[in-house]
């Protein structure tokens, strides 16, 4: 079986407990506009291309494209999506890392190859393998199959999930992970399947359940200036959360402009909107506020 | 800081470093009266330090509680014309230089031209030395291959135990006694030889008992004219020490401190040693003076941490003696290593942190001045809480403490043939160097510049720089039909460059053990009083000679393009990589970013680089571990450059990693500037990879952002991640936490920075790979967090 992936990142510190390796899976269920990974968005592989480092010297790529996809104006490149079948020889020819194939299809045993590198790291802080994306119960077999595997040689998991997949899968997923990062993004409905793609109701639903059957769970919200951190949308969350006894971890992510750039090498469009990080006063304040009802709240991580 | 320290320390740091004439003038003064010709060398050298002593000037600065400078003013650094005479040329260098620049007077010139440079030309030992050289040895010595440290500075490097804490100098003269006694001239072909070093020994006693008292004398004058009541009894107390030590063993805090610095004065007037001469365990060796009036109440923690400050300022106010030529190049900085060691464990082997040990950290944090260095000792047997404080220290990005791993230490030191007990007693001084603290002479070679012997190997024997054949004839390297062909025959041309820098080190060694011993420093390190020889002579307990290793990272990425570019993967032929490097890359662009982008790195935690790795250096470690010296003891290897990266690097063409024409080679063992980019775990993995304890030291630098180390959290994961090196058997790890500045220049120059972590938000990422818009973002909020 082999799953796909677009990243794995070493010394992940702020994934969970202890030092971490994150494998971000491909794919996602939601299109969060502000996504900080767009190239986590969808499930196919993709080009992405990088002008500023392509050299008007090189040229080694264009008769090597088996799809005659690329072509050269004299100063730098053009790509056929069209015609590219993102098979990767411009990737593997290119000296410059100008273009790359974001995607890789891989075993689980791949996957073990690479984050047991870091046991002795694992073993010392008590951290593990966070399993991230995209949104990694999108590909629900495989990532059982990972988790098993990782279960078996004694390291610590921990899933991070939009928490928009069936029910059905998510109990399964419980299951074999010690830790769920669960996303909670806005509690507005309307705004939230506008900015997301989606509505939300299946996410506070599986949350709800969750928290009933008692698993371990730390809350992760993203902080978005205007859009989810006024005094309405945490006073919801505090309504929402408060009855469910198991949801007492909440960590604030400050918003930050980390995709815009891919978004670019990717070819996408920008969001119509402008995000913005909310001021730390303003984190403050949200901490205090969700720590006054109990909760225990933290900003990063 | 109180008022007192600050003046102190403001002092200290707007001091212009500056040529003291003193020292050149007496010691010349000596050489030439009749007395010095009629005497042994040990007996003469001995006079030199009494004839110094006795007539330099005495320095009391303001408010102070810890006296005694090695010159007349803070900073004003002495030369040393018998080890090297300078000339009017270079005066004008040191005066005039860009960087560690000392001020030259008028009066020191005319001193020179008259006196200094007609009487030393040709006797120092300096001219001696280059003098006896084999011209092979001097044609390595110009193309770079190797560095000298013996041809401007006096082998000394070593750090003090114990002893002056349990003994005063009255009691080594009783030992020295006792082994005059011993002397048996009816069997002991040598018994003439250990007298006049025995001698020599005890008129030093004398001479730094003197020395102490012409300090309590001043201390008394100035009391006696001080009007404010509360100095007036502070100098009081100064002449009550100092005519208390050295001469018997110290009862309290400050005394003991006072004591320490009368002996580094001794050591640092009596010759430049290379380098790092240092208490050592400081926490350890005061701890039961502080424990004890602590109990009593006659010392305040305050009074204590004050004169920790005092005593740190005294350190900065000496600068390394000023270095010229190559070794100034290799050695470019004011500092002169002093590391003072935390931490660690007892001789029975247990924790050895104490209260003390966290004071120390404290003066580190307030003081952070250049000198001296501070490490901590990490044991698996030592708090987590003590790493902690240490690195809360590193957040703050000066650089300070290192970081050292005890338990390697220790089997370091153990496979090297020490006793447990003195390993454990032991630590590092220098940058990494490990040694058995009071009882070894652990002496720096020089440097080896690994990749030129590498450069060499790829012209079969030719220094393309001057097209001149220094090297074997190992055959073209078009000829080698694998890669192992080409390794063997570096190991050949690596074995003879390291034979010719033995054999020169054989002859310098002799020199000063001959015609510049060092009575002084032989009283202080164990066994030179019981067996009546001198520290140059193998009178110490244990006797090591380093070639500090360089470039590893280069050489193994060289190493590992060469193979997989040329033999594995045959992307390349030999020759028109020869040829590519050959014209720096010129019309070689593509080729030279395949060989940056697309070729195994060390560093990345990935086996085909990193057993590269592991053949150098097992390469190196077998050119030069086990070889003999003159003075008993073996050559082992560490890796370390100091700043001689550069230099070695500005002497090789382009390499086949990618690396252009005189830039920079890699630094200790840390893999080459940029090319580790799968994040702290694998450099740590990929370095863990080497035998460290087969090493007397290695150096492993990290860059960290603040942000990385913003929480708590943060610090948490970063110790866990020192904690796990060292379950590696890493040697030594040191982070750089970076400025906005830094970011700025990663930003213009981002090839140079491709390892470079900073937190972003939820998650960390390399700097390199953010937009311009998220890396302004960081950038504006470093500085709010940087210092």
């Amino acid at each position: 079986m082999h799953g796909t992936i677009f990243d794995i990142k070493r010394y992940a510190i702020h994934d969970g407990p202890g030092i971490r390796t994150t494998v971000f899976f491909k794919g996602c269920t939601l299109n969060c506009q502000w996504c900080h990974n767009p190239e986590g968005i969808k499930f196919e592989h993709e080009i992405m291309f990088r002008p500023e480092l392509c050299a008007a010297e090189c040229w080694d790529c264009v008769p090597r494209c088996p799809k005659k996809a690329i072509n050269e104006n004299g100063t730098i490149i053009s790509i056929e999506q069209k015609k590219c079948d993102l098979c990767g020889i411009c990737g593997d020819v290119c000296a410059y890392e100008s273009v790359e194939i974001v995607g890789r299809d891989v075993t689980v045993a791949e996957i073990m190859k690479e984050v047991e590198k870091d046991r002795i790291f694992y073993d010392e802080s008590g951290g593990g393998v966070t399993i991230s994306g995209g949104e990694p119960l999108a590909q629900g077999d495989f990532l059982l199959s990972l988790l098993e595997k990782l279960n078996e040689k004694g390291i610590h998991t921990a899933v991070d999930t939009s928490g928009f997949v069936p029910y059905e899968i998510l109990s399964l997923i419980i299951e074999r992970a010690d830790l769920i990062l669960y996303d909670l993004k806005v509690m507005n409905e309307h705004r939230h399947r506008i900015f997301t793609g989606e509505s939300n109701t299946i996410i506070l639903e599986n949350l709800r359940r969750l928290s009933e059957k008692g698993s371990n769970l730390i809350i992760r919200m993203p902080v978005l200036k205007g859009l989810n951190d006024d005094p309405e949308n945490i006073q919801s969350m505090v309504d929402f959360l408060l009855p469910l006894n198991k949801s007492r971890q909440i960590n604030l992510l400050p918003f930050h402009r980390g995709g815009e750039g891919k978004l670019m090498r990717l070819n996408k469009k920008s969001p119509l909107v402008e995000f913005k990080t909310p001021s730390e006063k303003k984190l403050r304040k949200i901490k205090g506020e969700l720590s006054s009802h109990g909760f225990h709240v933290k900003i990063g991580g | 800081m109180n008022e007192r320290i600050k003046k102190l320390r403001e002092q200290s740091l707007q001091a212009k470093p500056s040529i003291s004439s003193e020292r050149a003038r007496l010691v010349t003064e000596f050489y030439k009266s009749n007395v010095a010709q009629r005497v042994s060398a040990p007996v003469q050298r001995a006079l030199a330090f009494k004839h110094i002593l006795e007539n330099k000037a005495i320095c009391f600065n303001e408010g102070e509680l810890i006296v005694g400078e090695r010159g007349p003013s803070p900073k004003a650094t002495p030369t040393y014309p018998e080890v090297t005479a300078h000339s009017l040329k270079d005066l004008r260098i040191l005066d005039t230089r860009k960087k560690t620049s000392f001020a030259v007077d008028e009066e020191t010139r005319e001193l020179y031209k008259n006196e200094i440079i007609p009487y030393w030309r040709g006797k120092s030992i300096r001219d001696r030395i280059f003098s006896e050289m084999s011209q092979s040895w001097i044609d390595a010595y110009e193309a770079g291959i190797f560095t000298e440290f013996m041809e401007q500075r006096v082998p000394g490097h070593t750090v003090l135990d114990d002893k002056i804490y349990r003994k005063g100098f009255v009691d080594f003269q009783k030992d020295i006694e006792e082994s005059l006694a011993k002397l048996d001239f009816l069997k002991d072909p040598e018994a003439y030889k250990k007298r006049e070093q025995l001698i020599a020994m005890d008129i030093c006693t004398d001479v730094l008992i003197h020395y102490a008292n012409r300090h309590a004398e001043k201390a008394a004058k100035l009391a006696n004219k001080e009007k404010d009541p509360k100095r007036k009894k502070e100098l009081e107390t100064i002449a009550r020490v100092c005519s208390r030590v050295p001469a018997n063993a110290p009862r309290n805090f400050w005394e003991a401190l006072q004591y320490y610095w009368f002996v580094h004065l001794g050591v640092i007037i009596e010759f430049n040693t290379w380098d790092s001469f240092n208490p050592g365990r400081l926490d350890q060796h005061l701890y039961p003076f502080y424990k004890k009036e602590r109990a009593d109440k006659t010392l305040s923690e305050e009074r204590a941490r004050e004169l920790l400050q005092a005593f740190w300022i005294k350190f900065n106010n000496q600068p390394a003696p000023p270095k010229v030529g190559v070794t100034a190049q290799e050695s470019g900085t004011y500092t002169d290593f002093a590391l003072i060691n935390t931490g660690g464990v007892k001789p029975d082997g247990s924790d050895a942190v104490n209260e003390l040990s966290y004071l120390i950290l404290d003066v580190v944090e307030e003081m952070r001045i250049l000198q001296p260095s501070s490490m901590v000792q990490i044991s698996k047997k030592n708090p987590d809480r003590f790493l902690k404080r240490a690195l809360k220290i590193v957040k703050t990005g000066f650089g300070q403490p290192s970081i050292f791993n005890t338990d390697a230490i220790v089997q370091e030191l153990v496979r090297q043939g020490k006793s447990v007990e003195d390993a454990r007693n032991g630590g590092t001084s220098g940058c990494v160097e490990a040694g058995a603290f009071g009882k070894e002479s652990y002496i720096l070679t020089g440097y080896f510049n690994m990749p030129k012997v590498l450069e060499i190997t790829l012209n079969n024997g030719l220094d393309s720089r001057t097209d001149k054949l220094i090297g074997l004839q190992t055959g073209s390297p078009e000829r080698f039909s694998t890669f192992d062909d080409l390794f063997d025959a570096f190991k050949k041309q690596l074995k003879h460059f390291v034979d010719i820098k033995v054999a020169g080190n054989n002859i310098i060694e002799r020199l000063y053990a001959e015609y510049l011993p060092t009575p002084f420093l032989s009283l202080l390190i164990d066994d030179c009083i019981a067996t009546g020889k001198d520290y140059h002579d193998g009178g110490a307990r244990y006797n090591t000679n380093y070639i500090q290793g360089v470039g590893l990272g280069t050489m193994t990425d060289i190493l590992a393009s060469i193979k997989y570019n040329v033999y594995d993967q045959t992307h390349v032929s030999m020759r028109r990589l020869l040829t590519a490097l050959k014209s720096n890359f010129e019309g070689h662009g593509t080729l030279r970013q395949r060989l940056l982008n697309k070729t195994p790195k060390y560093g990345n935690d990935e086996d085909y680089a990193d057993d590269i790795m592991k053949s150098v250096f097992e390469a190196y470690f077998d050119a030069v571990d086990g070889k003999p010296n003159t003075k008993g003891g073996n050559y082992r290897i560490n890796l370390l450059p100091t700043t001689v990266h550069v230099y070695f690097g500005s002497v090789i063409g382009a390499t086949a990693d990618g690396r252009k024409a005189n830039e920079p080679l890699s630094e200790g063992v840390s893999p080459v500037q940029g090319s580790d980019r799968h994040g702290p775990t694998a450099v740590v993995k990929s370095v863990g990879k080497m035998d460290h304890v087969r090493t007397g030291g290695t150096l492993l630098n990290q860059k960290f952002t603040p942000q990385l180390l913003a929480d708590e959290e943060g610090i948490d994961k970063l110790l866990h991640l020192v904690r796990s090196y060292f379950k590696m058997d890493g040697h030594h790890i040191q982070f750089n936490v970076i400025s906005a500045d830094t970011l700025r220049d990663a930003q213009k120059q981002p090839h140079k920075y491709r390892d470079l972590i900073v937190r972003v938000a939820g998650y960390s990422d390399y700097f390199v790979d953010l937009s311009v818009e998220l890396q302004n973002e960081i950038i504006q909020r470093t500085e709010h967090l940087s210092f």
